[in-house]
């Protein structure tokens, strides 16, 4: 290494390349902030953090792949049966009410307002289900051993670029938010869906800390046949 | 542990010194030339030049839609007794009147002081990215991580807008609607975490390189 770092100080811009003595597939690069390096797997269970801006850069997980799957079937399945079942519900005066997750997105049902509930509906239910479709089209034949999926490189950075607008787990602390501001205008009581979407946003935190992108962008560097 | 590193902490190389160019979605590098990630796709750009422009046209849409959200009502109710419509402010007012300050608090910090704050760091990031600042890089690096991170978390308001509007509707005694407020506070919350988004970080650390090179010499 310390050969690497004289041979940088010529002013050649291309130095890096020659001087670094290692093919650009084994440099990685912190998207933070620009620093270079060459990519080590840390042992399972470690991390890679880069030491200029401490963005994690690599942290290999053990049987990640797996479950990572597992977890994602079990969003896939909580979603789509929480759209299905009471969120909340409430009762005054003899009168009762409960609202689904559809519900919600379709309050809004007036003129522009229409565009909100088009977008609640996106961000709650859409998004997440397409992110993790698309994760489980990535990674099932990765885990399984065999070649990557026809365009699963595509697929991985959608997911990627999708995850700060998949929000169903801030719908699930805004119910609780809501709960507590008409406790004085009426009674309410959570419904099935809302004890779904709680087990959802533990399950989506657990999630995103077993995804390594590093290693999974490694192994989708495997030529399909 | 970290990856071997190139050169040494004290003359650390990025890939744009080292005559390449790093994707930012899947941490490769290629030379400089290169247009699109060969592994994953992605549009490659070693410093996105336009990137302060773009923040700043999502930031100014941003605040534009943020006076509105203040101004009319977030929701609208309708009990037996009376209707009332509450605007943010007016909102977390009339609760501490009955004597939640708890919750008024949490209001006013979810949907005004984040907010504001968020546009305070997001024009001092952008800002400081052209100018320089005394704050170290380390720091800013924070700033813009707690932005990007706390950003999505505003929407938990429209969702709770929502979510009431579908819940209480209980023909004449109680009945919730949404407000104006709740469209345009929905979109200035996805203004702002575009322009966030739009800010390419490198830009922190080029401009701290820089000036310390200056000071050495």
């Amino acid at each position: 290494m310390t050969d690497a770092a004289a041979s940088l100080d010529t002013d050649d811009p291309r130095a890096g390349r020659t001087a670094l003595g290692h093919p650009l597939e084994e440099l990685i690069a912190c998207p933070s902030c620009d620093a270079l390096y060459v990519a080590q797997m840390p042992p399972v269970g470690g991390r890679a953090v880069c030491d200029r801006c401490h963005t994690v850069l690599i942290s290999p997980k053990r049987k990640a792949g797996m479950r990572i799957i597992a977890l994602t079937v079990a969003v896939l399945i909580l979603v789509v049966s929480a759209m299905f079942f009471p969120f909340l519900d409430i009762h005054r005066l003899g009168l009762g009410n409960s609202a689904s997750i559809l519900d919600a997105a379709t309050a809004f049902e007036t003129g522009p307002m229409a565009l909100l509930g088009l977008a609640t509906a996106a961000v709650i239910v859409v998004v997440p289900l397409v992110r993790m479709l698309l994760i489980l089209y990535v990674l099932t034949p990765v885990v399984f051993d065999r070649p990557p999926a026809r365009h699963a490189r595509r697929a991985f950075r959608w997911s990627q670029e999708l995850k700060p607008w998949s929000m169903a787990e801030i719908f699930a602390i805004g119910c609780a938010v809501a709960l507590v501001k008409v406790a004085d205008l009426a009674q309410i009581g959570f419904g099935p869906a809302f004890w779904m979407f709680s087990v959802l946003v533990v399950i989506v935190l657990f999630n995103d800390n077993y995804l390594c992108t590093w290693s999974v962008w490694k192994s989708l560097e495997r030529p399909r046949e | 542990m970290v990856g071997m590193e190139v050169s040494g902490t004290s003359a650390r190389v990025t890939a744009r010194e080292a005559g390449l160019v790093a994707c930012r979605a899947c941490a490769r590098v290629w030379p400089a030339e290169t247009e699109r990630c060969g592994r994953c796709g992605a549009r490659l750009v070693s410093r996105d030049t336009a990137s302060l422009q773009k923040v700043w046209a999502w930031w100014i849409a941003g605040l534009v839609c943020y006076i509105p959200a203040n101004l009319y009502p977030m929701l609208v109710t309708e009990t037996l007794v009376q209707s009332s419509s509450n605007t943010i402010v007016g909102g977390a007012v009339e609760i501490a009147h009955h004597g939640a300050y708890g919750i008024a608090a949490i209001i006013l910090i979810a949907s005004v002081l984040i907010p504001v704050g968020k546009f305070m760091a997001i024009a001092f990031l952008a800002i400081s990215a052209r100018r320089g600042s005394h704050v170290p890089p380390t720091r800013r690096q924070h700033v813009y991580e707690i932005v990007e991170f706390i950003g999505r978390w505003s929407m938990i308001d429209v969702f709770v807008v929502a979510i009431l509007s579908a819940l209480v509707q209980l023909s004449s005694v109680a009945s919730i609607t949404p407000g104006p407020a709740a469209l345009t506070f929905a979109l200035s919350v996805v203004f702002t975490m575009l322009s966030a988004q739009s800010f390419d970080s490198r830009l922190i650390w080029d401009r701290a390189r820089k000036n310390r090179r200056d000071d050495t010499q």
